[in-house]
């Protein structure tokens, strides 16, 4: 168990330094100067050498990616060309609105697949499974930017009963903080809900047709009670894996989702630093987001063993 | 294993508390107002980050100039009275306004117009800075009174004194400027939230007029449907500039709202690589220029919105006339210079920044080139970083397409070394006369350059971009037009 986790904490250790090089290099490569960008149409010649020596854009690639990496080890993420400001503090800001968006969006998915993909799997013979299956093809074919905007058109602009768009944090007002997250919570967590349907509904049907189910209703219990009570547990550990690997796409899907509802988050931070060249910014919002969908899948692998006891002896 | 999972959930919640940010909340109320813009300044410091953005929020609203650019396109008096300008047109006096005082109580002297103006030449690091070269010493005259000397007659200066290198700080409030702005205007900076809003409030302690609106949060929304949408449902009061032309019919036909149209300085320009072949050769600029449908070009790619120019004036600057029929819409002549140039097939790289009015317009102009023989390859560049590496600085273009937002920029016709490759001894002397001569005579000699450079096709001025603002009907005094460096919430009623 210890050697277990020993090997996972040593993967993600080598894959932030691999991520953490892939990004640099490729931020080297891509046309445009931070520099340039920073000072706009006017710059002089003169002035773009004094604000590249400023920024340290002089110094060779290693030398830059060494003295950018010892300071993210220290919790240092420099200083943004743009801005000028600490780039931690700022990353920390951001991250939290997207774990709530996130989060909730997360909530939004599991709320609508357990249910839904159960009822489509008891009744996988009958109207109302193949109309939860169709339902949910639709919801995997829809992308959740257009999902938002649809939600927006109906609930925003022509209703007026949620804000269009905007953040206020939780300690400003837990009722202003909930219905902004509505909206953008809902149109992430549509889609991804759709797609957890149909692993649920496999999941569950696979439980199904297990003898121990079997067992369940010939001693007496009704299909639904028998499938609370016995098949729950092991319909979840294929589900929990999926959700696992549905967090990486919902933190993308976070990235557009916050674009579209106006939301400080580490996504539309991203866009911004991007198009201004502010390289370090770039640098350390992709080495968080690398970093917390790996502890993502370390948290998956520990919910394994909670949830199929099983396994605790087969590690 | 359950003491290894609540860690973990105990580590997100950390995370996630970071996000209480360092804001106040902001109450709303019949005397405040929230404004949508689609760019965000990067900070509050505009005399160390370039960019319109942060001039935009602060300038005539956080700081003050001794004069400024009315929505006319007028120099008015600011901090300053009145003004005298010597017979030699050197000298400046400048009459200060009494009581006035920065956000942090220090009294508004003639020594703070000292210490503003020279602080551009040593603490500035951004190019505008050198606006201030050609003043040569201040002077305090009396507290009430300053005296600026300037090295040679220039025109030019006053006028930039309206933009953000006017604007009067003082010696006790440029500590942290990134942060904590101290001028004389009428707001001051309450609190912001990164990636999403400033809140400026009254400055209750303001020497003139104080502003109708307590309270007025900035709102930074980047994509245009959804600032768009923040307006439709009640989210923000007044859309500073609509730049989706498309939608501004929703809002026209809604009776909730007003819409104003007026102009701005964005010129968008189809530009040429004058210092290269064969854009060295005016007949083949001026067929380009022949071949180009202008107001159709206008109605196809920004429905319509704009004013088609024929020079690098926009209607607000005291030397604007209408030369947009000079070239008119004429594809036979423009075959037949081409052909007299020695070039019938003709093939160029149109280099446009990947802005929408940019590649909606770069279509219309290579449909049109195509029917005069001229075949156009479109090659969409990330703007800013992208084409201001190529395009800009390294000159790798034959054409291209984007829009110059600063006021008065028909100077850059007088730098051959500017991205144009424009070199016309007799434009320099022109700009040269206007700069130094009385405002009459600077009318006459800006109106001779803006002829020429139209004679030269030095480049194809498109349309100029309209300013749009859209705002609930409750809301008054907004300007239509977009002249100055700010967006002035002053005049707001």
């Amino acid at each position: 168990m210890a050697l277990a986790i020993l090997r996972r904490v040593a993967i993600l250790v080598i894959s932030v330094l691999v991520a953490s090089i892939v990004v640099f290099a490729f931020l080297a490569v891509l046309p445009g100067d931070p520099a340039q960008v920073a000072l706009g149409i006017n710059a002089t010649p003169e002035l773009l050498a004094r604000t590249r020596a400023d920024f340290g854009l002089d110094r060779p690639l290693v030398e830059q990616y060494l003295s950018w990496m010892g300071g993210v080890l220290h919790g240092d993420f420099g200083r943004s060309y743009v801005t000028g400001e600490a780039i931690g503090p700022q990353l920390a800001d951001r991250l939290g609105v997207t774990l709530w968006l996130v989060g909730a969006g997360m909530l939004v998915a599991v709320v609508l697949a357990v249910p839904f993909g159960a009822l489509a799997a008891m009744w996988h013979r009958r109207f109302g499974g193949t109309a939860i299956s169709g339902l949910s093809q639709l919801g995997v074919a829809v992308p959740a930017f257009l999902a938002g905007i649809l939600l927006v058109q109906v609930f925003a602009v022509q209703l007026r009963w949620l804000p269009s768009g905007g953040w206020t944090p939780p300690d400003q007002g837990a009722g202003e903080f909930l219905r902004g997250l509505i909206l953008p919570a809902l149109s992430l967590g549509i889609v991804q809900g759709a797609v957890l349907t149909r692993y649920v509904r496999s999941a569950v049907l696979d439980t199904l047709g297990q003898d121990y189910l079997r067992t369940a209703r010939s001693k007496g219990l009704r299909p639904y009670p028998a499938l609370m009570r016995h098949g729950m547990r092991n319909s979840a550990v294929p589900v929990v894996t999926v959700l696992g690997l549905q967090l990486a796409t919902l933190l993308i899907g976070a990235v557009v989702v916050e674009r579209v509802f106006v939301l400080p988050g580490l996504g539309s931070m991203l866009l911004d630093s991007v198009s201004a060249r502010d390289l370090l910014s770039v640098q350390g919002i992709v080495l968080v987001l690398v970093v917390a969908v790996l502890v993502v899948n370390f948290v998956v692998d520990l919910l394994y063993v909670v949830i199929d006891p099983r396994l605790r002896t087969a590690r | 294993m359950k003491v290894r999972i609540s860690a973990a959930l105990a580590l997100l919640l950390v995370i996630s508390a970071c996000s209480a940010g360092s804001t106040a909340s902001v109450s709303s109320g019949p005397d405040t107002l929230s404004v949508g813009f689609t760019a965000e300044p990067a900070n509050f410091d505009f005399t160390r980050t370039d960019g319109s953005a942060i001039p935009q929020a602060l300038l005539y609203n956080v700081y003050e100039g001794l004069v400024k650019l009315d929505p006319g396109g007028k120099i008015v008096p600011l901090l300053a009275k009145s003004w005298t300008v010597s017979e030699d047109r050197r000298t400046y006096d400048f009459q200060l306004q009494p009581g006035v005082r920065f956000s942090n109580g220090a009294p508004f002297t003639a020594a703070d117009v000292k210490f503003s103006i020279d602080r551009v030449k040593t603490g500035w690091t951004i190019s505008i800075k050198s606006k201030m070269d050609v003043v040569d010493h201040v002077e305090v005259v009396d507290p009430l009174h300053a005296r600026v000397v300037l090295t040679k007659p220039s025109n030019g200066w006053l006028f930039d004194m309206t933009g953000r290198v006017g604007a009067m700080f003082s010696p006790t409030g440029v500590a942290d400027l990134a942060n904590t702005p101290v001028g004389t205007g009428p707001y001051e900076v309450q609190s912001r939230r990164r990636g999403d809003s400033i809140v400026l409030r009254a400055n209750p302690a303001y020497w003139g007029r104080q502003p109708a609106y307590r309270t007025v949060i900035l709102k930074y929304i980047k994509d245009p449907t959804a600032l768009n949408n923040a307006l439709l449902s009640n989210g923000i009061d007044v859309i500073a500039q609509i730049s989706a032309p498309d939608s501004i019919p929703q809002f026209e036909n809604d009776n909730r709202f007003t819409v104003l149209q007026g102009t701005t300085n964005g010129e968008v320009v189809l530009s040429f690589n004058g210092a290269k072949a064969p854009f060295t050769d005016a007949r083949v600029r001026r067929a380009l220029t022949l071949a180009v449908d202008r107001k159709a070009l206008l109605d196809t790619a920004w429905a319509g919105r704009g004013t088609v120019l024929g020079s690098m004036v926009p209607p607000t600057d005291p030397w604007y006339e209408d030369l947009s029929g000079y070239y008119p819409h004429d594809p036979a002549r423009a075959r037949a210079l081409l052909a007299e140039a020695g070039q019938p097939n003709l093939s160029i790289r149109l280099r446009v920044a990947n802005l929408p009015y940019a590649t909606a317009a770069a279509q219309v102009v290579a449909s049109d080139l195509a029917d005069v023989g001229v075949h156009v390859t479109i090659e969409p560049l990330d703007f800013p970083a992208v084409w201001l590496k190529q395009v800009f600085t390294d000159h790798d273009f034959d054409a291209s397409i984007v829009q110059h937002v600063e006021a008065r920029d028909i100077t850059t016709f007088g730098n051959p070394k500017y991205y144009w490759g424009y070199d016309n001894p007799q434009v320099r002397q022109l700009l040269a006369a206007a700069d130094a001569g009385t405002p009459a005579e600077q009318v006459a000699d800006m109106r001779q350059v803006a002829r020429t450079i139209t004679a030269d096709a030095a480049a194809d001025w498109l349309f100029l971009y309209p300013n749009v603002v859209v705002a609930k009907k409750k809301v008054t005094g907004l300007a239509a037009n977009q002249v100055s460096e700010s967006f002035d919430l002053t005049g707001l009623g």
